[in-house]
């Protein structure tokens, strides 16, 4: 036990020193969290918008008003020609242009199906993308209205007039706001500081020689784990109660589901990236190495296809296979269900089930793997 | 000054076996797949004496000091350090030995005393006894004042006393130094070594590699160690005396290149060697020898300025036996 805490200290001592480590532990947690946080707002409000209404109906411009009232939406021109959207899109004046073509309104009149083109800049997805998943909501309260209105007037039931937009998305449509980005954040930041220190820290005493120093004393290697991966544990620790408290202070995001509950599945989610983190510095001789590994195998697939970038829904079949092999992919889900949701154990428990084993198998394997390698 | 408790303790009978032996090696081997590092070593150290491992690079040292501390498992035959097995005993070793491995391990970034307190900590050294250790380190490294330095500051030779003095802090009966005084300076060098006789009048057996000749001059048993063989074992002075069917000149001429390619034909001459600005030839079985090799050289219109008898030098013994050794190698793949 003392040997733990002899190497638990001398860890602090080392990342007390480390300036930069220590920024990185405590203080880019709550940095990333409100800028991604902002971030993920301010990319959605005041879109910049072309129209081209060659209806110029009152009911054309009832649908121009209810974009712009929104606030997500702001006009900055009008033209004539569809040609010239292409060119405002394509130098960057806009990001999303509405089409309302002539006869809008003549349509919705006859009952028909009024069909109206959206098109968005593809090179700024998440803007585009955003803009779109908004644009969809408006359309579609919109055609709710005239068959509300058509409804009452006729007092009957007739064929129901409906706007159709035509629009694609291929940005994470749930991802409207920053109560979507901050959770996720959380996830992500976790596996950087817990994966990527740990291995960084055991691989940097290998490259120093401190490693096989240590194991000529009579320290046992299960001591040297412990003291190894504990620090990097408390800082993650540390990092759900910085991100929980800011989240609520600065973007009024409480964990509906109780931050008790979220801090026991938080450590069971470090088990699997302490875990990995001791597995990477099995397989790393250098730190560099860990950190290229860190990142390119473990920490962007995980990204990627755990469900932070995309949602795992919209992946191919395959992909979405994949994904069940990523703890992350469980966590986020647990994340997101005490954020937004407020859900409980009775529902998130076979998320935390799934992690726990995870955490067991790659912590277990990666122990042994490294009692190995220290003889 | 106090006495080196850890020796007493080594008395005290707990090693099993063979009581005046700290360390012995019997077939020592190490494998890494196919590739032999160490090959059937076997050895002997006294208590209380200065083992030199003495050896070029890539010989096989490291690997056998690392399986003498328990870091390798031998792939055959046997070790035992204080009486303990090597491969069943490992823990029991480890709290007996000190170790010092080739690159000085220490946290760098971490003050003087800093590394001195966590490796008492991990010997478990604590209160006063950890106050009195750190205490003496820092009196023996020289470090006095230096203690909130951070250890990546500290130039070669205090960094090389500090990882030494890290790794006897618990009083060690037995020592192993891996290339102690590699890339320290020559005043560093003669320091350190006063340091390890000072240990060794304390009791500590004491086993150093090093791939210094003058080093090994040092030791009070030497083994040679020439890919992954062991090819000579001995004192210093028996060393020289197995050299004694052979005179060695040293011959000091105008042009040392041809002289030595000229010599090395002659069937009488075992071995030729650059030695400063000279060069010494060993030979066997011949009379006048002297007169022959300024026969030769003479005939060749190299001007001989000095040619004369030595006593042979561990180097030129060293030479000796890596000749042989390839020599042997070459007629056994013939
Ligand atoms: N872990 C290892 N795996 C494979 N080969 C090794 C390993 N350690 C050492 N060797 C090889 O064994 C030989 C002896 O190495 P070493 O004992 O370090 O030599 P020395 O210390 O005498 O310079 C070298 O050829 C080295 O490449
Ligand atoms: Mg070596």
């Amino acid at each position: 036990m003392r040997n733990i805490l002899h190497i638990i200290r001398k860890e602090f001592l080392q990342l007390r020193q480390d300036k930069k480590m220590f920024g990185i532990s405590f203080i880019a947690p709550v940095l990333q969290l409100i800028i991604l946080g902002y971030a993920a707002t301010f990319d959605v409000s005041n879109i910049p918008t072309v129209v081209c209404d060659f209806d110029n109906s009152p009911s054309s411009r009832e649908l121009l008003r209810s974009f712009t009232s929104t606030g997500y939406f702001t006009i900055v021109e009008y033209f004539d020609k569809t040609s010239d959207i292409d060119n405002q899109l394509d130098d960057g004046h806009a990001s999303i242009a509405i089409i309302i073509p002539r006869g809008f309104e003549k349509k919705i009149g006859a009952g028909q199906s009024a069909p109206l083109q959206i098109i968005a800049d593809g090179t700024e997805t998440s803007t585009a993308g955003i803009g779109l998943s908004y644009a969809s909501i408006i359309v579609s309260q919109f055609s709710q209205n005239i068959l509300l209105e058509s409804l009452i007037k006729r007092g009957s039931v007739t064929m129901p007039a409906r706007v159709s937009a035509e629009f694609r998305v291929w940005y994470n449509p749930e991802l409207k706001s920053r109560n979507f980005m901050v959770p996720g954040v959380l996830g992500l930041l976790l596996m950087v500081m817990t994966m990527l220190l740990t291995s960084l820290a055991i691989v940097k005493e290998k490259e120093l020689g401190t490693l096989e120093q240590l194991v000529v004393t009579p320290i046992k290697p299960y001591q040297l784990i412990i003291g190894k991966l504990a620090p990097f544990f408390i800082i993650g620790v540390i990092d759900v109660i910085l991100v929980v408290f800011f989240a609520s202070l600065v973007f009024s995001l409480p964990v509906k589901g109780g931050a008790l509950l979220l801090l026991f599945l938080s450590l069971i989610f470090l088990m699997t990236t302490l875990g990995l983190g001791l597995f990477i510095s099995t397989i790393s001789r250098t730190q560099q190495q860990a950190m290229m590994t860190a990142i390119f195998f473990f920490m962007l697939p995980m990204m990627f296809f755990g469900g932070f970038v995309f949602p795992i829904e919209n992946m191919p079949t395959i992909i979405q296979y994949v994904s069940y092999v990523i703890p992350l992919r469980y966590y986020f889900i647990i994340v997101r269900g005490l954020f937004l949701k407020g859900v409980g154990l009775d529902i998130l428990w076979p998320q935390a089930l799934a992690l726990f084993i995870f955490g067991s198998v790659i912590l277990s394997m990666s122990v042994l793997r490294f009692q190995k390698r220290l003889e | 000054m106090k006495l080196w408790k850890g020796h007493k303790e080594q008395l005290d009978g707990k090693a099993p076996m063979d009581n005046d032996c700290a360390v012995v090696a019997e077939e020592l081997t190490k494998k890494f797949g196919k590739f032999i590092a160490v090959d059937h070593v076997s050895f002997k150290v006294k208590r209380g004496e200065i083992f030199g491992f003495l050896g070029p690079n890539g010989a096989g040292k490291s690997t056998t000091i690392r399986m003498l501390c328990g870091l390798f498992s031998p792939t055959e035959g046997s070790a035992h350090v204080g009486g303990f097995d090597v491969a069943t005993q490992p823990d029991e070793i480890k709290s007996r030995i000190g170790y010092m491995s080739q690159k000085f391990s220490l946290y760098e970034d971490l003050t003087v005393e800093q590394n001195i307190n966590f490796y008492g900590g991990i010997y478990g050294l604590e209160g006063a006894r950890l106050e009195e250790r750190k205490h003496w380190v820092i009196e023996m490294a020289g470090l006095a004042g230096k203690e909130s330095m951070l250890a990546h500051t500290l130039s070669g030779g205090w960094r090389q006393r500090l990882a030494l003095g890290c790794s006897i802090l618990h009083e060690p009966p037995i020592l192993f130094l891996d290339e102690p005084t590699g890339g320290v300076d020559p005043v560093s060098r003669r320091k350190f070594w006063d340091l390890i006789y000072d240990l060794s009048h304390r009791g500590v057996t004491i086993f150093v590699t090093t791939h210094y000749m003058d080093e090994a001059e040092h030791c009070h048993t030497i083994g040679l160690i020439y890919t992954g063989k062991l090819i000579a074992l001995g004192s210093p002075t028996e060393l020289k005396h197995s050299l004694d069917r052979y005179s060695v000149f040293e011959v000091q001429c105008s042009n040392t290149v041809d002289a030595m390619e000229l010599l090395r034909g002659q069937a009488w001459a075992a071995e030729t060697s650059i030695f400063g600005s000279a060069f010494h030839i060993s030979t066997l079985n011949v009379s006048d020898a002297e007169k022959k090799i300024q026969g030769i050289l003479t005939n060749e219109k190299i001007a001989v300025s000095r040619i004369e008898k030595i006593i042979p030098s561990l180097e030129d013994v060293f030479i000796q036996r890596i000749a042989e050794e390839d020599a042997r190698k070459n007629g056994a793949r013939n």
